[in-house]
């Protein structure tokens, strides 16, 4: 059986699994006792383990098997989740990902795991690493958190008691979500119900044994609830026991286990409040059908579209011109269904920054580990959406720009105490729309860039000259450092600080079109700015008109447009010049640059183009302003690579084909 | 391009100058009308810019020129004959597109030293079908720089 056509669904299906695996095992870390967590990742790992098998893929079976038999002892709560316990299960992770990727890209997805596997078998056979073994099972048992003693303590204060209350099912049981939930009814009807563990979720999908625990604030006695809840049927066993609430994370039930479980109060609060949000979030994503499309036929759906769109424009010509009132009115109702189709073309090839963010958590957990720093990664605006094409390329560019943030940005944390700051430096990755562009930033609240050393190495390297230097402001001294073979860390580290980077992160941000900036503050940290344009395919230009030749110049490089009297061109080194606002502006007449065949001469006033490349300026001559459009970029082709000033090309309403003007080659 | 001598080909002919030229129909994606193209500042002469076909913007180049013959202007016959190889896709402009021909393999020859007016290279052989010589290009040599 030829497997190919299953195989990029197997990659695609692994990916997405090892991704859920991931976030889930980051969340786990934050909140050890979470067992629908647990449940989450097992599920993953139990289906991931189902399909290299069938695919023939031996080692990845091996090492996934292994691996869900250890989260298997976590569900049943054999194993304790410690960050050791992690530690190993995100090595296995990282080993799974290699071997998909190594499978993707056409490998056998080979790889010597013999290592992780047999760490993970001595785990699953309780041998912790770095930790003493926890042999026996471990008791259902509840820890507040601050929030939720707050609670406990408010009922207490108005005279209510607390109970815990261990239900125990037949073994036998057949409905044991409808016992739990009349369990559920009758503690409801006298009283309320606090905690549960597992968490009521779970407790409808019947995701425990025979057993579960709920914290209970009622007045009715405690032999009366006993009653009651032994009154339904299928139940075994009841057992009530009065609780006193001291203080937070106060663990309380009949047992005394010398070593509490790893939890912290934090993390306690943040699951109780996250529980309901998750049960939200569960719900929505069931909620939320779709299908995998390949990308490729979203674009000739596009370009089918963009087809349509010139015949639209046909269409409309010749019902002007006949004037025939039925068919004006079908055609016009024919362009607004077409610009509502437009609008959902456009965004079904829209994705959320979220694909490329969160792989960042991990990574950063693990740069943290790996450098000795405590960081704290805050993603906002996750949900900020990009075109598909855009999201493809900005991975790298921030992974760079984290991997920096962490390495120079963060300092250690003794140093950070010694500072007055707080120990875990934070590191937040912010993503927005703002107009047409999307804006992705990533700041710290490191040592920030210091302008002398910058200088001082920009100088060694040649970059700038010791008297430019004296001149620069602290911004262009910031953006110094995204000159080629520039490296500022004072001993070369395995993560960043190769001399090669930040150079590679601009270009490749302005091969997208957009630009990157960096602010800092010695000593409070650094700012990296990337504004990159909502999509990739279409953008605004200006439509200009040189002899009988149209030519696009995209909006973003625009200053303003401008009418320049004859006599207000000057002549500097033979190049035309213009005042502009008090600037010397390089006037650049485009019929010269494009030898546009059968241009006319200048008339008394040169239309002109004020343009912008950073701080520098020039002015495009043309011969007239035709207007601003959206239009759609398309690439000239494979055979015309690379074409000087001209970045691309896009389809006019009449069918014709407009040149996009590259304004970065044309200001120097 | 095929190796093979001895598979047939089922070629598209179309005529430039007096003579016919032949192409493997795996590389031909469509035969379209002249429209309008827009120059492309700062190629080669015998780029004539690029068109919209059906969205996709193509690069067009004009054979005559391309093999160094005198331009010609465009007639009701002219036809752009869209062309694919590997990840490249352009058109080529021809004096007029005849039809699509089955080649028995055995009938294809080496190029002669010297035919028509076109540089040997750019020719992969030539065949005699019937009355008529067909030259086969090598299209990537064709579409080298």
């Amino acid at each position: 059986m030829d497997m190919s056509q299953y195989l990029d669904i197997f990659i695609d299906e692994s990916k997405e699994h090892l991704q859920t695996i991931n976030e889930r095992l980051l969340e786990l870390e934050q909140t050890p006792g979470d067992m629908a967590l647990v449940n989450e990742i097992f599920r993953s790992a139990h289906t991931l383990k189902g399909m290299p098998a069938t695919m023939g893929f031996e080692d990845l079976a091996n090492l996934t098997h292994q691996l869900e038999n250890v989260l298997d002892g976590i569900r049943n709560q054999r194993l304790i989740v410690t960050p050791e316990l992690l530690d190993v299960v995100f090595q296995a992770v990282d080993h799974l990902e290699a071997m998909i990727i190594s499978i993707a890209s056409g490998g056998d997805g080979k790889r010597d795991v013999g290592e992780t596997v047999e760490q993970l078998k001595r785990i699953e056979q309780g041998e912790m690493p770095n930790k003493p073994t926890a042999g026996e099972q471990l008791p259902l048992e509840h820890t507040y958190g601050e929030f939720e003693y707050h609670v406990l303590q408010q009922a207490k204060d108005q005279g209510f008691s607390i109970y815990e209350i261990r239900v125990r099912l037949r073994k036998d049981c057949m409905l044991k979500a409808a016992r739990v939930y009349m369990v559920f009814e009758q503690l409801n009807e006298a009283g309320e119900i606090v905690k549960s563990t597992p968490p009521a979720d779970m407790l409808e999908e019947e995701k425990f044994d025979q057993e579960f625990l709920v914290t209970v604030v009622s007045k009715t006695p405690a032999d009366e609830l006993r009653m009651r809840l032994m009154s339904i049927s299928e139940i075994d066993e009841v057992e009530i026991a009065a609780v006193t609430v001291d203080e937070p994370s106060a663990k309380s039930g009949e047992q005394d286990d010398p070593e509490p479980p790893v939890s912290t109060a934090i993390g306690q609060v943040a699951a109780a409040q996250a529980k309901a949000e998750a049960a939200e979030k569960l719900a929505a994503k069931q909620a939320g059908k779709t299908i995998r499309v390949n990308i490729e036929r979203l674009d000739m759906l596009m370009n089918l579209f963009e087809e349509l769109v010139v015949d639209r424009g046909r269409l409309e010509q010749i019902s002007r011109d006949l004037n025939h009132p039925e068919l004006t009115e079908t055609v016009e109702r024919m362009s607004r269904i077409s610009s509502d189709l437009q609008t959902i073309i456009l965004n079904m090839r829209m994705v959320p920054v979220e694909t490329v963010f969160n792989r960042f958590p991990r990574m950063v957990r693990q740069l943290a580990r790996e450098l000795g720093k405590k960081v704290r990664l805050d993603i906002i605006g996750a949900e900020t959406e990009l075109d598909r094409t855009v999201i493809d390329e900005i991975g790298d560019p921030l992974v760079h720009l984290i991997r920096n943030a962490l390495d120079h940005g963060i300092e250690a944390p003794d140093i950070r105490v010694a500072c007055g700051k707080p120990e875990e430096g934070t590191v937040k990755l912010r993503a927005y729309h703002s107009g047409n562009h999307v804006f992705i930033e990533i700041e710290d609240d490191g040592a920030g860039i210091s302008r002398e050393k910058v200088l001082q190495k920009a100088i060694d390297r040649g970059i700038v000259s010791a008297e430019e230097a004296a001149h620069l402001t602290d911004q262009q001294v910031y953006g110094l450092i995204f000159s080629p073979g520039f490296s500022t860390a004072d001993r070369i580290s395995d993560i960043s600080g190769r001399g090669v980077g930040l150079d590679v992160v601009k270009s490749t941000i302005q091969s997208l079109g957009g630009t990157v900036t960096v602010d800092s503050q010695p000593g409070k940290g650094s700012l990296f700015s990337i504004q990159l344009p909502l999509t990739l395919s279409i953008i605004s230009v200006l439509l200009v008109q040189i002899a009988a030749e149209t030519y696009a110049i995209p909006l973003s490089s625009i200053m303003e447009t401008a009418l320049v009297k004859k006599e207000d061109i000057f002549s500097a080194h033979n190049q035309p010049v213009i005042d502009f606002r008090g600037k010397v502006v390089p006037l650049v007449r485009l019929k010269d640059v494009f030898s546009v065949p059968n241009a006319s001469d200048e008339g008394d006033a040169v239309a002109a183009v004020i343009v912008r490349k950073g701080e520098k300026l020039a002015a495009l001559a043309v011969d007239s302003f035709i207007g601003q459009q959206e239009v759609v970029l398309k690439s000239l082709g494979n055979y015309l690579s690379s074409v000087f000033a001209i970045s691309g090309a896009t389809i006019l309403g009449d069918g014709r084909v407009a040149l996009i003007i590259d304004c970065n080659a044309l200001v120097k | 391009m095929n190796t093979n001598v001895q598979t047939d080909w089922k070629v598209i002919a179309f005529r430039l100058k007096e003579e016919e030229y032949a192409l493997p129909v795996q590389h031909v994606r469509s035969i379209e009308k002249m429209q309008p193209i827009t120059r492309v500042p700062g190629t080669a002469h015998y780029v004539k810019g690029v068109i919209n076909l059906r969205g996709v913007v193509t690069p067009i180049i004009d054979l005559r020129e391309r093999f160094g013959f005198a331009p010609e202007p465009y007639g009701e016959q002219t036809r752009m004959i869209i062309v694919t190889l590997g990840d490249v896709e352009v058109g080529l402009i021809v004096d007029a597109a005849n039809d699509v021909i089955d080649i028995p393999g055995a009938s294809i020859e080496p190029p002669p030293e010297a035919i028509g007016a076109i540089e040997a290279s750019y020719i992969y052989g030539v065949a005699k079908i019937e009355k008529r010589l067909l030259i086969l290009l090598d299209l990537a040599k064709v579409l080298g720089q």
